[in-house]
């Protein structure tokens, strides 16, 4: 076992038992996994219980507006190479469920973690990992007021303080500021395809200056930092020139991405590339997202996009027309309850798909795509759209409560 | 206008479009274009000079940061009190809308001046951000349907005696300052807290815009079935309390 392996103290071993009773309790009782309940019973006993479980871990934190569960999965397979690894695989990603998580993995090495973006910096604090994994940084729930940059900026402070190795995207202006603060950084060419929320420098607010994948600020000189790893079209290059083939049975740009800075994080803790890559060709579906199952007869894939970058990322991967769409949109609490950031969504790339609106906010969705020049059928639920879907393999692409509602329906 | 091609400027949309602004533009967009109008739209991004020749200009809203940016680039630039002195129609939101006033608070804390293109003044609450639906009837001069919108906004806006509310709330905050009024406007220029996009839910808001833009008293009619269908489903939650 890496790190330190002195023993739990008998106030955190009660508080690990207390909070697997907690968690039972909660399952038998039909309230879901449990894991966040049992987490919360955990930090009431022993506040510093999250400090003391990751004292006998190498610890990996992932954070991200978008992918970090799915990365999470990645270099949690990859490191598997190296030792036994401890993960919060269900995406609880608040202090309560990473506890929860961490107190399921006595005999783990690695603790692969991911991390809320509004909690990383407390949670950096808390445990002391060894790396850090940043991938993007965009709008999220409009009501939360969870403003973009303020988050870069507590980023950049609680990094400035940790000794971690931070592997970040060098494409994403925001988080390339988040990171900057951080004495070591591996930086990656991850590419980042919506770039709406980064026109403005981070650093002093001149416009930036973005020609083909490069970035810049005309005004204070911050600029793209020279990447060691890339992702260059289905090859991850490393920082000795060499290219390894990316092979997935996820789809799309943002996971080959993903499995780039999985692959550098792996590398930082002796994987070779090509290990990693192997192993996380292994991963199929996370927590529902990208499972193809079968519904009324037909083949329905399950996509999970919860913002406009994630949606961007989702037309990119999707089956060319007439493959017919399904979208279905809610705006509960854990939502954000504001639909406007459907309008910063380009709906035209879906001209030529038959497409079908469902879901609590269907009528907002209606008129976007009415102002947007697209046919579309506004159905009740998923059943009707299916029933009225022409030939091929259906996309279904959901944001967050609407996605467990999904999945939910068709029995997934 | 001198031929049939309308412009519209989205103004900044690299500091204020952080609520779905691109709706409003893509609205008036579409319904000008169903009513066979040409349409060239200018994206204006704030390194780039304002054009002061534009029909409609378009403004939304956007966090404390950008807000204080874009002030002191839309003073320094003046393509817009220019473009209102040609008789330009813009319309302002949450954000953009304190931007226009005389004075708003900005994320330093400090009072930032505005365009003072409408006759408000802004200051920043100390009550928790209003956000959530909201209904409430537009000033009956201008013969709209109710204003349904959603607001998220701290900020709080008294009129002055040049500035005339634009609605008078049933449901929700608007302007914050407990009188009942939400947004403000003179004969060209118009401010509101709505976000929603609320052109999308207020498409007649959108006519309005065309129609003093064109000088005309009606545009022919369009197909507002799923307008009118959001509309109904928006009224009625913001009459349900949450
Ligand atoms: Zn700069």
């Amino acid at each position: 076992m890496a790190g330190n392996t002195d023993p739990l103290s008998p106030r955190a071993k009660l508080a690990v038992t207390a909070g697997k009773a907690a968690a039972a309790v909660s399952r038998a009782a039909g309230r879901g996994s449990g894991s966040v309940i049992g987490g919360r019973v955990a930090l009431k006993l022993d506040p510093d219980l999250l400090a003391r479980l990751a004292r006998h871990l190498d610890v990996i934190l992932v954070s991200a507006t978008n992918g970090k569960t799915t990365t999470t999965r990645l270099i949690a397979e990859a490191l598997r190479a190296a030792g036994p690894v401890v993960s919060n695989a269900l995406g609880a990603n608040m202090p309560a469920g990473i506890t929860s998580a961490l107190a399921g993995g006595s005999d783990a090495r690695f603790g692969v973690i991911e991390v809320d973006e509004k909690y990383l910096a407390g949670v950096a604090r808390d445990v002391t990992p060894k790396a850090i994994a940043l991938l993007n940084l965009s709008r999220d729930q409009l009501d939360r007021a969870a403003e973009t940059r303020m988050l870069a900026e507590k980023w950049r402070e609680g990094l400035s303080g940790s000794k971690a190795i931070v592997v970040a995207n060098a494409d994403d202006p925001l988080i390339a500021w988040a990171a900057s603060s951080s004495p070591n950084v591996i930086w990656v060419a991850a590419g980042q395809e919506w770039k709406d929320d980064a026109w403005s420098c981070p650093s002093c607010g001149g416009v930036l200056q973005r020609p083909d994948d490069d970035w810049n600020c005309g005004d204070c000189g911050f600029r793209r930092p020279i990447p060691s790893w890339a992702l260059s079209g289905d090859y991850v290059l490393d920082p000795h020139g060499s290219a390894w083939p990316i092979k997935l049975q996820l789809p799309g740009r943002a996971n080959k991405a993903n499995a780039t800075t999985s692959a550098a994080v792996a590398a930082a803790f002796g994987v070779p590339p090509q290990v990693a890559l192997e192993r996380m060709y292994q991963v199929q579906a996370v927590a529902g997202r990208y499972d193809v199952v079968n519904f009324h007869d037909r083949d329905l894939r399950l996509l999970l996009a919860k913002n406009p970058a994630g949606w961007l990322e989702t037309f990119s991967l999707i089956d060319a027309p007439p493959a017919p769409v399904v979208l279905s949109v809610n705006a509960r609490g854990a939502d954000g309850t504001d639909t406007s950031w459907l309008w910063d969504v380009d709906y035209t790339r879906l001209a030529g798909h038959p497409i079908f609106v469902i879901g609590d906010r269907k009528l907002d969705l209606a008129v976007r795509l009415e102002v947007a020049g697209l046919d579309f059928r506004a159905c009740d639920d998923v059943d009707e759209a299916v029933r009225h879907a022409p030939p091929g393999r259906i996309e279904a692409i959901a944001n967050y409560t609407a996605f467990q509602d999904l999945r939910r329906r068709v029995g997934n | 206008m001198s031929d049939n091609s309308l412009r519209l400027v989205w103004v900044y949309p690299d500091l204020l479009s952080t609520y779905g602004d691109q709706g409003n533009a893509l609205v008036v967009e579409r319904r000008a274009r169903q009513r066979g109008l040409e349409v060239s739209r200018v994206d204006v991004r704030s390194d780039q000079q304002l054009p002061t020749s534009g029909d409609i200009y378009l403004i939304g809203g956007g966090e404390d940061r950008p807000q204080r940016l874009a002030a002191e680039r839309l003073r320094r630039d003046g393509g817009l009190n220019r473009a209102v002195d040609n008789g330009a129609i813009v319309f302002s939101v949450c954000a953009g809308y304190q931007i226009l006033g005389h004075e708003f608070v900005n994320d330093l804390g400090e009072p930032e001046q505005g365009l003072g293109l409408l006759d408000v003044v802004s200051t920043r609450g100390h009550a928790e951000r209003c956000v959530g639906d909201v209904l409430a009837d537009i000033d009956s001069r201008l013969g709209l349907p109710p204003l349904t919108g959603f607001e998220n906004h701290q900020g709080i806006t008294h009129l002055g005696p040049h500035a005339r509310p634009f609605a008078r709330v049933r449901f929700g905050n608007g302007n914050g300052t407990g009188d009942g009024t939400e947004g403000a406007y003179n004969d060209t220029v118009f401010g509101t807290y709505m976000h929603g996009p609320v052109l999308a839910r207020n498409p007649q808001i959108a006519d309005l815009l065309l129609k003093l833009a064109l000088d005309v008293n009606a545009l022919p009619r369009v197909d507002d079935q799923w307008y009118e269908a959001l509309r109904a489903e928006r009224i009625a939650a913001a009459t349900q309390p949450a």
